[in-house]
Order: structure tokens, then C-alpha cells, then sequence
């Protein structure tokens, strides 16, 4: 385990050299139509992403449908090819290699799916499906191929002689664990994992986020996390990073983030997460963000978020605000921050809100783009 | 919000817990607040193992030992097991649980929603004065929509691709309501507007495919309340949801049950979603209610073992972050091979401290506390030296 | 998460995408008969002559047994044989298009556009030939094909709800020995039976146009009708039973039932509804298909359609024919296909939009 995995509250202290880095990372995907179905726009899931991965550390991704979470993850992995920005892992640009180029990276880099059910081959034994990133790489092992899976499957908890069984036997928590084995067959150095525990039972989650965790210690593994849970997300990463419509809105160390939101989206995510306990509710008093995501075709112009933002100003609309720094290791792309000098909320939940905007039953969803 | 505090509802005991009552209750009429709940004495119940006994007056909904039993090659399914709870109008009770403990199935055992033939329902299922197990099918049919209405988890594929969403909600008016189209057209506009689309009636032609995912749900909630239903069950109304979408659809759902005084359950897996709404919860496990408090003695006092698992696996936004979760080992139980004793007994910590009841006997749900029911073979000293030495130092 | 979820839609002014689309469909389905044309003439004027055959073997086949060298000659300069492949197509094309004029070897006969061409054995002009034959045909397909949609349709309907009863079981057998029974078996027996045994239906080979005597019409069809719908409904039940089967467990089946609807409105209006989209685009193939000469079954009962116009060209090599018929049928297909689409946009709001 590296100190940046200790919970201790400044890690950016402590950080490593990058693993990964991404340099205005953009995917834009074509929209055509008409007769010769010509490109007539672009869906911008992904647009200017800038962001470092530590070695070591755990680094989520979190928002909403729409935000561009998954594409980004799968940018990372190079499951898809980025329109524009630079891709480096480990200093080598790998933005736009070719598949025999990706090679390497395929062994270093693996992904955890959400799904336990659709990315396991149901025709394919326990054993087959974890060992085939052995084969598909030509990789010898010293024990044999058999041998290793079975020492990844006790490794994940589950039990050599589920080797020759096959998927459907198995519960969703245990396909998960199929799930993250077959990711560690390559003793990867960087995991992304998408939405890795929200298809779980609630007391299989828990189960898993350790799992994940205490292979991370013992394999000094380097974690990108897609979710849109907050409290999954506070209690494994290092470092948050918040996207909205595609853009990176705010990005921190994750004490700093959840005691002190500057993004008033991060602070409207946070305090709309319902808590397990019933004295919040007549305490609290929240920010009601009113209608969904905007269309990743037509975006807001300037600031993605001002149509839905309670502080939001014209200059908001017409000057897109940049992603800086507004205290050590926490950077926010916001003309009128919250929590700007330094006094966090307290505790770690938002009591007391900068405005409401529920009073109004009939909260309104159009569409500000059309 | 229909109740600004926790008030001691449906199975809290006599009044005691007005006390607790703090906030002066502006939306609860004060019979609702002084009413009791339980005449007879636990024993005497309908049902052999839940403690629960005749339902109190103003109980609009009781279920007593509802038993939901599918056979199948395998065995037999015993999805649902003999639970037994209560629900007065303007209450909102929450039914938590896993995948497979019985949550659904019981929602759609109340609203006769099993295919026939393939199920076999016995106990008691009381909608005001009628009874439902048993009643002919047309009787219970002509009951859903008009008394009891439902939303469920995944509002585009709950919604008929093919019809726009206010012929959908047209539907489900005319079925119950001697009115013209237009009339009744009309109506959806307006219950459209009411659960806050905008632009209601020209929306109100567009197919379900056009709303975003906050407006299926309101749409769907819509139709529920289209006929103004006196039960309203919510079967994972926001697991589909975005978070900032789902707090707009609980302060929807919140908003309208004032409104219209409709019993509501809600069915949930997230513990935060059902103490943002419930005055009473019912955790089921493997088919059984474990636990049946009111919402703040399940998240403050709570009795069974397997409730402050579930309390202390998650993650929670509202602690300090605790450097590891505990989780509840192993999975939960096939439905065809329920162990035996408790069901919970082959995950539970202490099940080795109550020389052997636990492996041996079913725990009845008795009433461990006023109005707190549980299903567990600690002794009362034993659980609250577990909770507070154990448990609550942790959550 | 993946684009497109949750785009906030609708209600955007732009260019009528139906319209876009039916002229992309329209533009695309002429392209696509062109191409079948091409790749049909080939077929029965290149191939030969890839194969080694001379323009005078290939005229060979069209003159009299009897006939010289010189005559055979002739024979394949009147018919074109001696020209390079693709004046022969060229030509071909230019008369489906323009119209042309045809050596007959009697006379020059003038063939006005659409022209596809005239006989090698009888010298007479395909297309009206055709044309004489369509009604035939036609009524056959209609009116089989109305039987076997609603037979078809409430059988799979009826299977899928009483599912594993003695009336499912019946019936998916019935429907596999009709799937699996051939045309002319099926259809002898119900000769042998219906009409020579118990006399009640005409004995084939004849034909009323409709217009002259509808209940005539249907009399002399009533047999062919019910033996190739017996064919199709088998299918089309197996097909419905598998999409009731699929529909009812959907998650708005279950909304349904929960507004408190009848279990009739449930099955009809929202099962069904969704179950027939995917059957209509095979109705609508089939029927394309069938349009394009029901052969078996014409055969069968000696009924003077296009699938019987098929075979005898096909029997007597006679290529303009064997060409004519071809493209015949394919364009009813390539028509039915645009229907079939057309109608979908219809009937599924969803397609309307993307």
C-alpha cells in the first residue's frame, strides 16, 4: 500500500509520480442525418478533459446520466478513440495508437464492468472466462494456466473448485468477483471500473468496495472509479473528480471535496442524496436542483450549468468559467465558488443550503436548448 | 411532507410516543395523532408468528400472515412467508430488503398482480372493508387503478412505447370513470401539470420516449393518481433515477401524499430513500418482516441483527468516513431452502449466543419495545449491549 | 454514462424526417432493382458464355430442330446474341426505361417502356403476358393471406395464453406438421378430399375474374386459399405465440393490468399491439414474395398465375421470361419491403423520431 492510500486528509501531499494523464481529452460523437446523412452536430460527451491519475491512488469519477462518466472511462482503457486531447500512460501517448500498439497497454490497464450479469460469456466455465486474458496475451505462466486462475479465485474469495462451473451458478456479488479476477489475471497497474458495486445487494456491496480495496494494498493497484453514488464514492477514492455534461466541473482531495463543495452542482449532488436517518429530514433543508441534464448535443453555452443553477449570473452565460485552482490540490471551474475562503460545512453534510428553489411544486423540466 | 417529525404511526403502541411528538403536527389531523393502534394482546393475533393483532380503527390497510408461496420444479418458492403489517391513510410505510426477500412480491400480491394459477396466496390482505385474498378476480381488478394504484422502478419500460402518455393516463381515467375522452383528456392534463411537467398540454400528446426519465416517473405518478387512489404502492420509485432527479420525485411523491391523503408504501433497497419518506419501516428478510418499527426506531434503536448489518455495510455521507465497512458475510438464502430457525442465523454474528434457538426455532415477530417489533432470539440485555457497545459506536 | 440516455429531445424544427427517409428508402429500393436486373442478366446471357457457349449455341435452342447453320446465324444476330454482353443489357435496360423495338423475325414490333422484352419461343411481349396473369396471383396471395393472417395471429394468440395447455399443445402441433408439410401434399389431400371425395369445392384449373362473378371467384379459390394459408398460419402462429409469450411479460404489460383494465384490453390493445410490429414486416415479405408467383401451389391446383408463367419459362429456357418473371417479383418484394418500413414508422412512434 502507498501513503496516498491512507486515509490521511492531505494526500495531495503525498502524491506520486502520474500514472496517467489526460490533456483536454474530447469525444465528440457524430450525429448524422438527412439524405446523404451528412454530419449535421456532435453529441460532446466528453469535451476538454484535464486530470492526473497517481500512482497508487483512487481517483472517481462522479455525476449524472449523461455526464460522460463511462465515455471517459473507456477512453481511458482505450476502448474507444478519443476526437481530440492527449491520452499518456506512463509518459507514453497512447491517444491514438494503433490495436497492435495498445498491446502492452492491454495488460496494463483492465476494466470492471457494472454489470455482473451481461460481461460474463454464459457459455464460458469460471475458469475459461478468467484465464483467457492469459491466453489472449500468449502469457506462460510458471504454474500453469489452470493453477493461476484458481490462486486469482481464492484471491477474490471464491473457491478453486469453482474453476469448471459456469456463471448463471453463481450469485451477483460472486459474478462480480469472477468479474474483478479475470481483471487481475495481467497484474495490471491501473483498473477502471465502472459503476463497479451499484448492481449489488446492499450488504454485497460492502463486501466488494473491501475486496477492491485490499487488492489495491496488496497490489499496489492504481484505481479509476466511475459511480454516481456519493457515499460509495467518499468512502474509496483519494481524489473526486465531479463532471457535468462532459465537462470536469470541480476535482479535489475527497475530505476537501465533501467538507468544502465550491461547485454549487457538487453541493446540489451532495445534498440530494437521501441519508439514513430519520432526524435529517426536518433538519435539513435542501437544494433542489429543478430539472434534469441538458442535451450533451446542444450544451448550454459558457458555463454547462447555468441553467440550472440558482447563483448563476449573466456572465455565466456568456463566459465559460476555466477549471482552477482555488485552494492546495482543489480546482473548480466556477465564476461564484462556494465555500470560497476556506470555512467548510459543517460536519461533512450540508445543513443549511445558500437558497431553495422548491417552493414551487411544479419544478420545470423543458429542454433550454430546443 | 405529510409528517414534519417522526411521529409514532401505524405500529407504535398507545400514544406514548406523542411525546416524541415534538413539532406541532400542522398537517396531521389530531384523531390521527391520539389514535391506537392494537385492542387485542399480541398473542391473539390472525397469524401464529408475527405479533401483530387485530388492526387498529383507523388502519386502512392490514395484512395478516401473508403467505406467497410459487411451486416450481425445484421446490417450492416460498417468496413471501407470513408477514403481517398495518396502514392508516396519510402514512407512508417502507418495505426494505435485498434482492429476493420478498419486497415485490408482497406489493404485487396486494394489488392481485400474480399470474393465477402459478401462486398460492393464503392469510389475510384487508383494502378498507374489502378482502382481497380469496375475492374473485374481477372484484380485485376493478379495485386496481380506482383504490390502489402503482409506480414502478423503471418508468420507460413501464410505459407502452406505442401510446402517447396521455392516452396512457386516459386509459387508466376512463377505466374507472363514466366520462367522455375529452373529459377525461382533460383530466390528464391537468394531473400532468399537477406532478409538474411543463407545458402540460401539449406534453400531454407526446409518447413516452420524448420525456426525460424525472418525466416518465411523473407521468407515471400521474397515472397512478389519476383516479385518486386511496393506496399508492411505489415499487423502487427512484433506483432508475439520477440523485438530483430522484430528491425531485420524493418531494413529489411527498407532496402529493399530503395532498391526497393516500396510504402510501414504499419499496426500496435504499435505506437513505425510505427515511426520507417513511413514518413506519418493515425490513424483510428471506420472505419474513425481520423487523417493523416506526422509521426513527429502525435507524435509532434498532432490534435485529440483520438491520444493523444492513446499517453498518453502507457507506454514509452523513459520518465521518470510517477507514473500512463491515459487511454482512455470505449471500442471501435460496428461497426454496430457507435454513431453518432464523433465515438470517447462517450470516448473523450472534446467532451462537442464544444456545441454539437460532438454528433450531423461528423467532416470532414480537413486540420487543412499544410499537417495535422484531424477530430475533437475543434476549432484550443481550441486544442492547450489542447495540450500544457493538454497533452504534461504529455507525 | 452512455450518450444519449437522457438527451433532452423533441419538438425541434427540421426538415420532415419521414419524408427524408421515404426518399432515401425510394432512391435506394431503384438502385436496388437495377442491381437485380444486372445480376439476373447476367445470370442467364453471361454465364453461358463464360462457360464456353457460342451466340450460335445459344440461338441454337430457338429455332427449329431442323434449322442450318445460316439460319441459327440469323437467329443470333435478330436476338442480339452476337453483340458484346453489355449492348444486350444495355439494350434490356433502355427498353424497362424508354420502351424499344423488337426483331420478331416476322416483323419489328414496337414495345413501349416499361419493355421486358419479348419471348424467344412464342415471339410474344413478356409484360402483358405477365399483366394477364397477375390477377391470378394476386387473388390467390389476398386472399390466402387474409386467412392465414387472422387464423395465424389467433391461434399464436390463444397458444400464448393458455401456454402448456392441451389447446397450446394442439394447436403448436398442428402448426408444426403445417410448417413442415409440403405444399403439394397438403394441397393433393385436400383435392382428393374436399372436392373429389365430398364435392364441395371446385377441382382446380379454374378461374373466375372477380369482376364477373365474385362469389364464383371465391369458390374456385376457396381450396388454394385454405391450403397455402395453412402453410403461412402455421408459421405466423408460432411467430405470435413467441412475441405473446415475450410481450406479456413486459414491464408495461404489468402497468396495464395494474390501471385496473380488463384482461381483454390487456392482451388486445397492449400485448398484441406490440407483439404484431415484428410480424408485419415478415407479412409484409412474404406477401411481396408471394405476389411474385405462389409456384407450388399454382402447380398444384393448375391455376394459371405467374408461378405457373415461372415454370413453363424456366421449363422451355426461355430467357426473356425467366427475366421478366424475376424482375417481377423483385420488385414486388423490394416494394413490399418500402411499404413494410413505411408502415412501421406508423405503427412504432419510436422509429419516427430516430
Amino acid at each position: 500500500m502507498t501513503a496516498s492510500t491512507a486515509p490521511s486528509p492531505d494526500t495531495d501531499v503525498t502524491r506520486g509520480e502520474p500514472l496517467l494523464r489526460v490533456t483536454n481529452l474530447t469525444k465528440h460523437f457524430p450525429i448524422r442525418r438527412g439524405l446523404l446523412q451528412r454530419t449535421v452536430g456532435a453529441v460532446q460527451a466528453v469535451d476538454g478533459l484535464n486530470f492526473e491519475v497517481a500512482k497508487g491512488e483512487t481517483l472517481s469519477l462522479v455525476g449524472e446520466s449523461g455526464c460522460g462518466k463511462t465515455t471517459t472511462g473507456r477512453m481511458l482503457t482505450r476502448l474507444i478513440e478519443p476526437t481530440d486531447g492527449l491520452l499518456e500512460f506512463e509518459g507514453k501517448d497512447v491517444t491514438h495508437s494503433s490495436m497492435r500498439a495498445l498491446r502492452p497497454l492491454r495488460r496494463d490497464v483492465q476494466m470492471i464492468f457494472q454489470d455482473p450479469y451481461g460481461s460474463l460469456n454464459p457459455r464460458h466455465t469460471v475458469g475459461t472466462i478468467v484465464g483467457a486474458p492469459f491466453k489472449l496475451q500468449n502469457i506462460k505462466t510458471e504454474k500453469g494456466i489452470k493453477r493461476s486462475v484458481q490462486d486469482l479465485l481464492e484471491l477474490v474469495g471464491l473457491s478453486p473448485e469453482h474453476y469448471n462451473r459456469y456463471p448463471h451458478e453463481f450469485s451477483g456479488g460472486q459474478r462480480q468477483r469472477i468479474g474483478i479476477a479475470r481483471s487481475l489475471a495481467l497484474r495490471p497497474k491501473l483498473i477502471v471500473a465502472d459503476e463497479p458495486v451499484s448492481a449489488l445487494d446492499v450488504s454485497i456491496q460492502a463486501q466488494v468496495i473491501n475486496l477492491l480495496e485490499d487488492l489495491q494494498d496488496e497490489f499496489d493497484l492504481t484505481y479509476v472509479v466511475i459511480a454516481h453514488d456519493l457515499s460509495v464514492v467518499r468512502h474509496m477514492s483519494d481524489r473526486v473528480a465531479v463532471m457535468y455534461l462532459g465537462k470536469l466541473v470541480e476535482i479535489a482531495d475527497r475530505d476537501e471535496l465533501y467538507t468544502r463543495p465550491m461547485h454549487p452542482y457538487t453541493t446540489a449532488l451532495m445534498s440530494a442524496v437521501p441519508v439514513p436517518d430519520t432526524n435529517r429530514r426536518t433538519k435539513r433543508e435542501r437544494i433542489r436542483l429543478t430539472g434534469d441534464v441538458p442535451s450533451p448535443i446542444n450544451p448550454p453555452p459558457a458555463c454547462r450549468f447555468n441553467t440550472r443553477c440558482w447563483k448563476a449570473q449573466e456572465v455565466c452565460r456568456t463566459v465559460e468559467p476555466p477549471l482552477v485552482a482555488m485552494a492546495p490540490g482543489h480546482q473548480v471551474a466556477c465564476h461564484f465558488p462556494e465555500n470560497p475562503d476556506g470555512a467548510p460545512a459543517e460536519p461533512a453534510l450540508l445543513d443549511t443550503p445558500r437558497t431553495r428553489a422548491d417552493d414551487a411544486p411544479a419544478t420545470r423540466e423543458d429542454d433550454p436548448t430546443a | 411532507m405529510s409528517q414534519p417529525s417522526p411521529s409514532p404511526s401505524s405500529p407504535a403502541g398507545p400514544p406514548s410516543g406523542s411525546s416524541a411528538d415534538g413539532t406541532p403536527a400542522e398537517n396531521a389531523p389530531a384523531e390521527k395523532r391520539s389514535r391506537r393502534r392494537r385492542e387485542a394482546p399480541p398473542s391473539t393475533g390472525l397469524d401464529g408468528i408475527g405479533g401483530l393483532g387485530a388492526a387498529a380503527p383507523d388502519t386502512f390497510l392490514s395484512v395478516r400472515d401473508l403467505r406467497v408461496h410459487f411451486p416450481t420444479d425445484d421446490g417450492v418458492v416460498k417468496s413471501v412467508d407470513g408477514i403481517s403489517f398495518d396502514l392508516a391513510r396519510g402514512k407512508t410505510l417502507g418495505i426494505v430488503g435485498e434482492s429476493g426477500s420478498g419486497k415485490s412480491v408482497t406489493s404485487m400480491s396486494i394489488m392481485g398482480l400474480h399470474k393465477p394459477g402459478t401462486v398460492t396466496m393464503t392469510g389475510s390482505i384487508r383494502l378498507g372493508s374489502e378482502e382481497l385474498i380469496g375475492a374473485g378476480s374481477e372484484t380485485v381488478r376493478e379495485l386496481r387503478g380506482k383504490r390502489m394504484a402503482m409506480i414502478f422502478q423503471d418508468p420507460l419500460s413501464a410505459m407502452h412505447p406505442f401510446y402517447t402518455v396521455g392516452h396512457q393516463i386516459v386509459e387508466a381515467y376512463k377505466m374507472h370513470n363514466d366520462v367522455s375522452t375529452s373529459v377525461a383528456k382533460k383530466h390528464a392534463v391537468e394531473m400532468l401539470d399537477r406532478v409538474g411537467i411543463p407545458q402540460a398540454s401539449s406534453r400531454v400528446d407526446d409518447y413516452p420516449h420524448q420525456f426525460s426519465g424525472g418525466m416518465r416517473q411523473r407521468a407515471m405518478i400521474a397515472m397512478a393518481l389519476s383516479c385518486d387512489p386511496d393506496l399508492l404502492i411505489a415499487d423502487e420509485p427512484t433506483t432508475a433515477l439520477d440523485v438530483t432527479v430522484q430528491a425531485q420525485i420524493l418531494d413529489l411523491i411527498r407532496d402529493l401524499q399530503s395532498e391526497f391523503n393516500s396510504a402510501v408504501i414504499i419499496i426500496t433497497h435504499d435505506l437513505g430513500v425510505v427515511a426520507e419518506l417513511s413514518d413506519d419501516i418493515m425490513v424483510m428478510y428471506a420472505g419474513r418482516a425481520v423487523e417493523y418499527a416506526t422509521a426513527a426506531d429502525v435507524f435509532e434503536r434498532p432490534e435485529h441483527p440483520y438491520t444493523w448489518g444492513l446499517l453498518s455495510s453502507m457507506p454514509r455521507l452523513d459520518r465521518a468516513r470510517t477507514d473500512r465497512l463491515r459487511p454482512i458475510p455470505g449471500s442471501p438464502p435460496s428461497l426454496i431452502n430457507v435454513p431453518s430457525g432464523c433465515p438470517f442465523h447462517p450470516r448473523c454474528a450472534y446467532a451462537d449466543r442464544t444456545g441454539g434457538l437460532s438454528q433450531s426455532q423461528r423467532p416470532p415477530l414480537d413486540e420487543k419495545a412499544p410499537g417495535h417489533y422484531a424477530a430475533c432470539h437475543l434476549t432484550p440485555e443481550q441486544r442492547t449491549e450489542i447495540w450500544e457497545n457493538d454497533i452504534r459506536p461504529t455507525l | 454514462m452512455v450518450v444519449g440516455q437522457t438527451w433532452s429531445h423533441h419538438h425541434r424544427v427540421r426538415p420532415n424526417p419521414l419524408l427524408t427517409y421515404m426518399i432515401r428508402r425510394l432512391i435506394s429500393a431503384v438502385v436496388l432493382l437495377f442491381v437485380v436486373s444486372a445480376v439476373t442478366f447476367a445470370i442467364f446471357f453471361l454465364l453461358p458464355r463464360v462457360a464456353g457457349a457460342t451466340a450460335d449455341d445459344l440461338a441454337s435452342r430457338y429455332v427449329g430442330k431442323t434449322a442450318g447453320q445460316e439460319q441459327i446465324h440469323a437467329a443470333a444476330v435478330r436476338l442480339g446474341f452476337t453483340d458484346p454482353i453489355w449492348v444486350q443489357y444495355g439494350r434490356f435496360a433502355k427498353g424497362i426505361v424508354v420502351g424499344s423495338e423488337y426483331n420478331t423475325g416476322v416483323s419489328i414490333e414496337q414495345c413501349p417502356a416499361p419493355c421486358l422484352g419479348y419471348s424467344f419461343i412464342t415471339q410474344n411481349p413478356v409484360l402483358p403476358d405477365l399483366l394477364d396473369r397477375l390477377p391470378v396471383t394476386l387473388s390467390l396471395a389476398a386472399g390466402a393471406a387474409v386467412l392465414w393472417l387472422f387464423g395465424g395471429v389467433a391461434t399464436g394468440v390463444v397458444s400464448a395464453l393458455k401456454r402448456g395447455s392441451p389447446i397450446d399443445r394442439t394447436a403448436m402441433g398442428i402448426a408444426l406438421a403445417g410448417v413442415s408439410l409440403p405444399i403439394f401434399f397438403t394441397g393433393l389431400l385436400a383435392l382428393s378430399i374436399f372436392s373429389y371425395g365430398l364435392g364441395w369445392t371446385a377441382q382446380g384449373g379454374s378461374y373466375t375474374p372477380f369482376q364477373e362473378n365474385p362469389l364464383m371467384w371465391a369458390y374456385d379459390l376457396l381450396l388454394p386459399w385454405i391450403t397455402l394459408s395453412f402453410l403461412y398460419a402455421a408459421a405466423y402462429a408460432r411467430l405470435t405465440r413467441a412475441g405473446m409469450l415475450e410481450t406479456m411479460n413486459e414491464d408495461y404489460i404489468r402497468t396495464a393490468r395494474a390501471k385496473g383494465l380488463r384482461e381483454r384490453d390487456v392482451v388486445v390493445r397492449h400485448g398484441l399491439r406490440a407483439a404484431l410490429t415484428p410480424i408485419l414486416t415478415i407479412f409484409g415479405l412474404d406477401l411481396g414474395l408471394l405476389l411474385g408467383g405462389a409456384i407450388l401451389t399454382e402447380s398444384t391446383f393448375s391455376l394459371n398465375g405467374v408461378g405457373k408463367y415461372a415454370v413453363d419459362a424456366v421449363a422451355n429456357n426461355d430467357l426473356p421470361k425467366v427475366l421478366g418473371v424475376t424482375l417481377l417479383g423483385a420488385t414486388f418484394i423490394v416494394v413490399a419491403n418500402l411499404v413494410v418500413d413505411l408502415l412501421y414508422a406508423v405503427v412504432d412512434p419510436r422509429v419516427r423520431v430516430s
